[in-house]
């Protein structure tokens, strides 16, 4: 039977002020394998009622932790990111299906290319030390608005290669990821993105020479395929996916975004 | 202490999930075992699959959320041969919430799905907010709900709750007219038509712009009309409307409620249905009652 938890708040950095990372301890990191997955955290105000789904940013199995990082968007996240060390959080997960790592393309001596856009990156990062783990080669390719908004640059430069670009200019290549793309002439065996929905259709466009799999995020309620809040077409076929059941990643122009 | 009896229904106790809420209790049966639960009202079943409403579908709100997820469903086909023998697993009698487009369409949806072994009662979704044809149209005019509750009732095998909306001026006249046509009993309440904009964009968040209101929010308003209707109605009432735990069903049993649905909270919490039955004995006891029965419309009895 799957499980919710009451997880400890172990520990808190703000990588901008706009962005935190949590550190949280408890039993349900034994479930967590996945990179990609998120969990459904309860925001600790009767008024906001529904979840917060937030992508899982980095697992430790042994030490029994994981951490998360997002932006403050609204109340909700804003009400979560007030939460101090020693807090508990209800901790719903690990939910959806995350990024495929048994696919033919990931073996030892391939290279797989990571592209983040903004607070897409974070999940990236637990992708990018298993598909190290396996043997692969990693590159990262991540983009932001601006010098100011840049995280986790060090995280992965420590995994592998890692480009930056920012749209102002005051960081890495001027422009976007897709611009990187285009100029350095990167070759990989499997491409894998979490970012804006523009960046995906800039990326499809691009007709990368290799499988794409990039990860959704849609307004949600349950976070368990039940309520079918965040449904979307399949492209090529009849019927849907549920982006928090069957996602949230999907292979790109598997499904209408 | 927690049994309860309505037409079709031997409840092992008054805590069912709403439909809706609860799909078809696949994804749920994987977080605990369903036989725990009164009954279960699945997702409103069509004639045919639909697919439902553009995205986003939901938008928080204060105390609450708006949905407008249009009736997405596979079908009756599929309800038949893939959901409901699902279902048949758990010991739990199933109340099938079915909705269409013209009346053509809900009795065909009754006459079929009400011969199901497991499905022991209907729930006649006249009240859905959120789809062009049919849903609330059926809901809020006293004739239209009552020609189609008796059109119902005569293809049915099983006995006939309607949905009520509270999107109307006079919610016991269109009671009285449904119990009229022969309603078994009545479920209450649908959702609250809402909307939400966004200051940013400046538009509806929702795609469908207007959306039903759910939660704690409209718990006030469904406790005030099912405490209106139990006293103008011969027929059970099945109350819903933002229960979050074991005192909200004892305020809609009082209300005059005889049994009590459990809609967005699912989304908050998934374990709540099992969580709201295993206070249930604790909490009638606290406020001197010695069954669920002994509770039912103590406010105005």
């Amino acid at each position: 039977m799957k499980k919710v938890e009451d997880m400890h708040l172990v520990q808190k950095k703000w990588l901008t002020p706009q962005i935190v990372q949590m550190t949280l301890k408890g039993g349900l990191v034994l479930q967590m394998n996945r990179p990609g997955q998120f969990v459904h955290l309860r925001v600790p105000d009767g008024s906001t009622l529904l979840r917060r789904p937030i992508s899982i940013h980095a697992i430790d199995q042994e030490e029994l932790i994981f951490d998360v990082i997002f932006r403050i968007e609204g109340k909700g996240t804003k009400l979560l990111s007030k939460l101090t060390v020693g807090d508990t959080i209800h901790v719903m997960g690990p939910l959806g299906n995350g990024f495929p790592v048994s696919v033919p393309q990931v073996q030892s001596g391939n290279t797989a290319c990571l592209i983040g856009g903004g607070i897409g990156t974070p999940p990236l990062y637990e992708l990018s030390k298993q598909l190290k783990q396996k043997g692969m080669q990693v590159i990262h390719i991540l983009g932001f608005g601006s010098e100011k908004e840049c995280i986790l640059e060090d995280a992965f430069t420590k995994l592998g290669q890692t480009l930056i670009s920012t749209v102002d200019g005051s960081k890495g290549t001027h422009g976007f990821v897709t611009d990187i793309l285009k100029d350095k002439d990167i070759q990989a065996d499997i491409y894998y993105s979490c970012g804006p929905v523009p960046m995906f259709s800039a990326l499809e466009a691009l007709n990368l020479p290799a499988p794409v799999y990039v990860s959704y995020e849609e307004r949600m309620a349950c976070g368990m395929g039940a309520c079918y809040a965040c449904v979307c077409k399949n492209k090529n076929q009849e019927g849907y996916k549920r982006i928090c059941k069957e996602g949230p990643v999907f292979q790109a122009g598997e499904v209408e975004i | 202490m927690l049994q309860v009896k309505l037409p079709g229904l031997d409840l092992k106790n008054p805590i069912m999930p709403a439909s809706g809420c609860f799909g078809f209790g696949r994804e749920f049966a994987e977080y605990y075992d369903l036989s725990l639960l009164g009954s279960i009202m699945i997702k409103a079943t069509t004639v045919s699959p639909r697919f439902g409403n553009p995205t986003p579908r939901v938008a928080e709100t204060y105390g609450g959320m708006l949905n407008a997820i249009g009736l997405q469903n596979p079908g009756l086909d599929v309800v038949l041969t893939q959901e409901l023998p699902f279902l048949e697993q758990f010991d739990v009698p199933i109340i099938a919430n079915i909705a269409g487009s013209e009346e053509e369409d809900y009795i065909r949806v009754a006459e079929k799905i009400s011969q199901s072994k497991n499905v022991h009662a209907l729930e006649l979704n006249i009240s859905c907010p959120n789809v062009k044809h049919g849903g609330i149209a059926f809901g809020t005019d006293a004739v239209v709900a009552a020609r189609l509750t008796e059109k119902v009732k005569k293809v049915s095998q099983v006995p006939v709750y309607v949905k009520l909306s509270p999107n109307v001026t006079d919610i016991v006249s269109i009671a009285k007219a449904i119990e009229a046509a022969g309603a078994d009993g009545l479920t209450m309440i649908n959702t609250l038509l809402g909307m939400r904009i966004d200051l940013r964009t400046r538009k509806p968040i929702l795609a469908n712009q207007t959306g039903g209101l759910s939660g704690p929010a409209i718990k006030p308003v469904a406790i005030r009309m099912v405490h209106e209707v139990a006293q103008a109605v011969h027929i059970p009432i099945i109350g819903m409307g933002g229960v979050q735990n074991a005192e909200d069903v004892l305020e809609f049993l009082l209300a005059g409620a005889s049994a009590v649905a459990v809609g967005t909270a699912n989304f908050v919490d998934p374990y709540v249905c099992p969580k709201i039955i295993e206070a249930l004995p604790e909490t009638l006891h606290k406020y001197g009652f010695a069954s669920i029965v002994d509770c039912i419309g103590g406010s105005f009895k």
